[in-house]
């Protein structure tokens, strides 16, 4: 009986058991609803199924949460320029590799055009990260001059066309690998998140940055340079939109400046607190985000092979996303456990009277 | 108000105190840090509930209750507070007038409103453009704009809450034209200070609180500053074990290695520039009130407000320190006086928050392993006794004394030669403090130097082998050996006559 109890109270305290509840039950639906939603076929030698497409549809996302997710840490501010700064990648990327036109020639070698766009990207994380870091100024406020401006940078390269690349090997990075059945973006992730973790596990800059960002005086006061780590989770950030923007470009294989990671952001944002990261900063959980962007994708996925239309989609959305947040609000914990407590009394009250 | 008690989870707050203002007089209330004052005075305009006592106002029969600043208001109490609550985008006009527009139809009246304003602050002797947005103006001029504005809503008494702190020498003699001029009208003024000077040039009566009693009500004329001091901090009972304190042989200690050796370091706006010599293995401490200047000083030497003049010498050698970090990385440790808000990092772990400045000082590749970590985090809580459930429950759980001990642990580790303590008893238990003190005099025999912060003159007697006493932003002068005693440190924060070095 202790025993169970024990076991029952780690597996309540372990900080991810929220997020993953979310997931699950939103798979459970899916099954209840959609039968076939596990199923996962082979088509002309790549993987289909709606579990496939959530992950590798979440792929973008995944990563930008990941740089979010530090962002928030560190500054306890948003950076919501992570969709713009996608879309600068993406055109910086491609008018490097064709130039003003559509076309189906490289002008410089493929690697060099994607190592641009992530460039690009972090260029435009150190620019917000000066800001926010150096001159105090608020994230949400400095992001919002990329948020706007760096759309129209974009259209600056592509002069308001939509420019296509006509070259089979620039759909590898957004669709398949020849030969290899799991989509691209599924493995970028993948060594985006396990990267970011190892980082942080190696050095002691996950340990920073929850101190700053906890504490930004007291951290200061024991040696930490807080404004340098600070600006380096913008760094980041930038770093991790270049890269949603090289596989947002690849999967398309266009760019359309005016639609390229439109309100990602928001979803990126959504994601870290899904995770149940605080937004305040500090203490943050880097898989939390990973199964918030995953649980995002899916109902998304799942809305839509329940037949909902686009159109009506956000609606939806929110509706889940309000239950979800609400859920993790400390009033509603709160009220959670004093209807527990009152379980509780009355059944002991019910065994003093047997 | 009479037999005024508020507790306070953990700590009675206030407990049967007297206070009374005759109308047409400045009473100061003075009193330390936590001595009360702030609590009397939310009290008395209904920020916060009383538990017993009863509360008179001349011209209302029964007992008043008070239960939020609107109420106070509406029976003509008002207060002006340190920070000024007004709105700097508005204009001045607006911001005396601000939800109690005079109204014409329906609409606001601008001209009367703008009349009505020149003509309250020419009555004040200041004459200025009421139109203009109020953040036109320096502070002075906004915080007699709210002074204004709070005697015109209800005038019989006026709280003000250290009214002077953010101004300059002629500001406040503007200011004290402004009381004695309301004084005249028959206000009862409360002024709230920690500036000794201010009290004795303004002010008709003083009443003076400490831990949450009252200690007596004074003519101002009647008592002497040293008198005012010593009542202020208090002649604390024994209640302490008495530490043995090893004498150190003052020129044994002259003879040592010099550790830190300011000369002129200075930051402007915060601490005068001051000469400091500290030798090895000495206790040195920093007495004066509060805002005299003690720990600025402090925070001049660890780099935490970054001197803008005067040099530095550590261990003879040289020393420029631009960030916390170049002084921790040198030898230095700084426990800060605000626990809460520089100390603690209070959503991280006791074990992150005791690791965290070698984490700092050995810098982001060379990462200290969980092993290692929680050997560290074991061995302090073990040496310092600190209770707590593990080493993994985030610092925030912990209580107050037991915090402090964590941060002392958090700075032990790095090993430091020279180590600043900034109030390291302050708010903590009579069992800890002793403990704390028990540990300086133990760190000091094993050859840390040390600096010692405190507002308990008793306190300070028992650890320091040397006291460096500053008033108003100076360092005035320094006691050690026969001249450390309770009378001769009063003297000199009061700013009698003793010798400066």
């Amino acid at each position: 009986m202790n025993k169970m109890k024990e076991l029952w109270k780690r597996v309540t305290g372990f900080s991810l058991l929220f997020p993953l509840v979310c997931l699950v039950i939103v798979l459970v639906v899916n099954l209840i609803k959609t039968p076939d939603f596990f199923k996962i076929s082979m088509n002309n030698g790549v993987l289909y199924g709606y579990v496939i497409d959530i992950l590798n549809r979440s792929s973008e996302l995944i990563i930008l949460a990941v740089g979010m997710t530090l962002v928030v840490a560190a500054s306890g501010g948003t950076d919501i320029s992570v969709g713009a700064v996608s879309a600068v990648a993406g055109a910086v990327c491609i008018y490097s590799l064709i130039g003003g036109a559509s076309s189906s020639v490289y002008r410089i070698p493929y690697v060099l055009a994607i190592v641009l766009g992530i460039l690009a990207g972090t260029a435009c994380g150190a620019f917000n990260g000066f800001l926010v870091a150096k001159l105090h100024i608020q994230p949400m406020v400095a992001t919002l001059i990329l948020f706007t401006a760096g759309r129209g940078m974009a259209q600056v390269l592509t002069q308001g066309f939509i420019l296509y690349v006509r070259k089979e090997s620039f759909k590898f990075l957004g669709n398949f690998l020849p030969g290899v059945p799991i989509p691209t973006p599924i493995f970028i992730a993948t060594i985006v998140v396990v990267l970011t973790f190892l980082i942080l596990k190696k050095t002691s800059l996950g340990l920073y940055i929850q101190s700053v960002g906890v504490n930004r005086k007291a951290s200061r006061l024991v040696g930490l340079n807080s404004s340098l780590i600070i600006f380096l989770a913008y760094v980041f950030s930038g770093f991790c939109a270049g890269i949603a923007g090289m596989i947002i470009t690849s999967r398309v294989y266009s760019i359309d400046a005016n639609n390229a990671g439109l309100n990602i952001e928001l979803d990126a944002i959504l994601a870290v607190a899904i995770g149940g990261n605080s937004l305040g900063g500090g203490k943050f959980s880097l898989a939390g985000s990973v199964i918030g962007a995953i649980t995002i994708q899916a109902l998304t996925t799942s809305l839509y092979a329940m037949k909902v239309t686009a159109d009506q989609l956000p609606v939806y959305k929110a509706v889940v996303v309000i239950i979800i947040v609400a859920l993790q609000s400390p009033i509603v914990k709160r009220w959670m456990k004093n209807i527990k407590q009152k379980l509780a009394s009355s059944r002991n009250g019910k065994k003093v009277e047997a | 108000m009479r037999h005024i008690t508020k507790t306070f989870p953990g700590v009675k707050a206030l407990s049967n105190v007297d206070f009374t203002l005759r109308a047409g007089e400045i009473h100061a209330l003075m009193g330390e840090n936590g001595a009360g004052k702030s609590t009397l005075i939310k009290v008395l305009t209904g920020v916060e509930e009383m538990e017993t006592g009863e509360i008179y106002l001349e011209g209302i029969d029964h007992p008043i209750i008070n239960r939020s600043p609107q109420e106070a208001q509406a029976i003509g109490i008002s207060t002006v507070y340190q920070e000024i609550n007004l709105c700097p985008n508005l204009s001045v006009a607006e911001n005396i007038y601000i939800g109690r527009e005079p109204k014409k139809f329906g609409r606001i009246d601008w001209k009367t409103m703008n009349k009505k304003s020149s003509e309250l602050l020419k009555n004040l002797n200041i004459m200025i453009d009421v139109t203009k947005p109020l953040s036109n103006f320096s502070v002075a001029i906004q915080q007699m704009v709210a002074i204004a504005r709070a005697v015109d809503i209800s005038s019989k008494v006026l709280i003000l809450d250290e009214p002077t702190s953010s101004l300059d020498e002629q500001e406040v003699e503007k200011l004290f034209f402004v009381m004695r001029k309301l004084k005249e009208s028959g206000i009862g003024i409360i002024f709230v200070t920690h500036f000794l000077e201010q009290v004795y040039k303004i002010s008709d009566r003083i009443t003076v609180l400490r831990n949450g009693c009252l200690v007596g009500e004074y003519e101002t004329e009647k008592l002497p500053s040293v008198e005012l001091v010593e009542l202020m901090i208090g002649k604390e009972i024994e209640d302490l074990a008495k530490l043995s304190k090893e004498e150190n042989d003052e020129e044994n200690n002259e003879k040592k290695e010099i550790v830190i050796d300011a000369k002129g370091l200075g930051h402007t706006g915060t601490i005068h520039p001051f000469d400091l010599k500290i030798h090895k293995g000495e206790v040195i401490g920093l007495s004066g009130l509060l805002g005299s200047g003690r720990s600025e000083l402090a925070r001049a030497i660890y780099g935490a407000d970054k001197p803008d003049q005067g040099e530095l010498y550590f261990k003879e050698k040289k020393l420029q320190i631009n960030t916390p970090l170049d002084a921790l990385k040198s030898g230095m440790a700084y426990l800060p006086e605000n626990r809460k808000e520089e100390g603690i990092i209070e959503d991280l772990s006791v074990r992150e928050n005791i690791i965290i400045a070698l984490q700092a000082r050995r810098g982001m590749f060379k990462v200290i392993s969980r092993k290692e970590q929680e050997e560290f985090a074991d061995k302090f809580i073990d040496l310092l006794q600190i209770k707590t459930s593990s080493r993994d429950v985030p610092v925030k759980q912990l209580s107050g004394g037991n915090q402090q001990k964590v941060i002392l642990g958090r700075w032990l580790l790095t090993n430091p030669d020279f180590l600043i303590l900034d109030e390291p008893t302050r708010g903590i238990d009579v069992g800890t403090k002793t403990e704390i003190q028990k540990l300086v005099l133990k760190f000091s025999e094993e050859g840390k130097t040390i600096l010692f912060i405190s507002s308990e003159i008793d306190e300070m007697l028992r650890v320091c082998n040397k006291i460096a006493v500053l008033r108003d932003r100076k360092k005035v002068s320094e006691l050690k050996g026969d001249q450390l005693s309770q009378s001769n440190i009063m003297k000199a924060i009061a700013g009698g006559d003793t010798k400066d070095e």
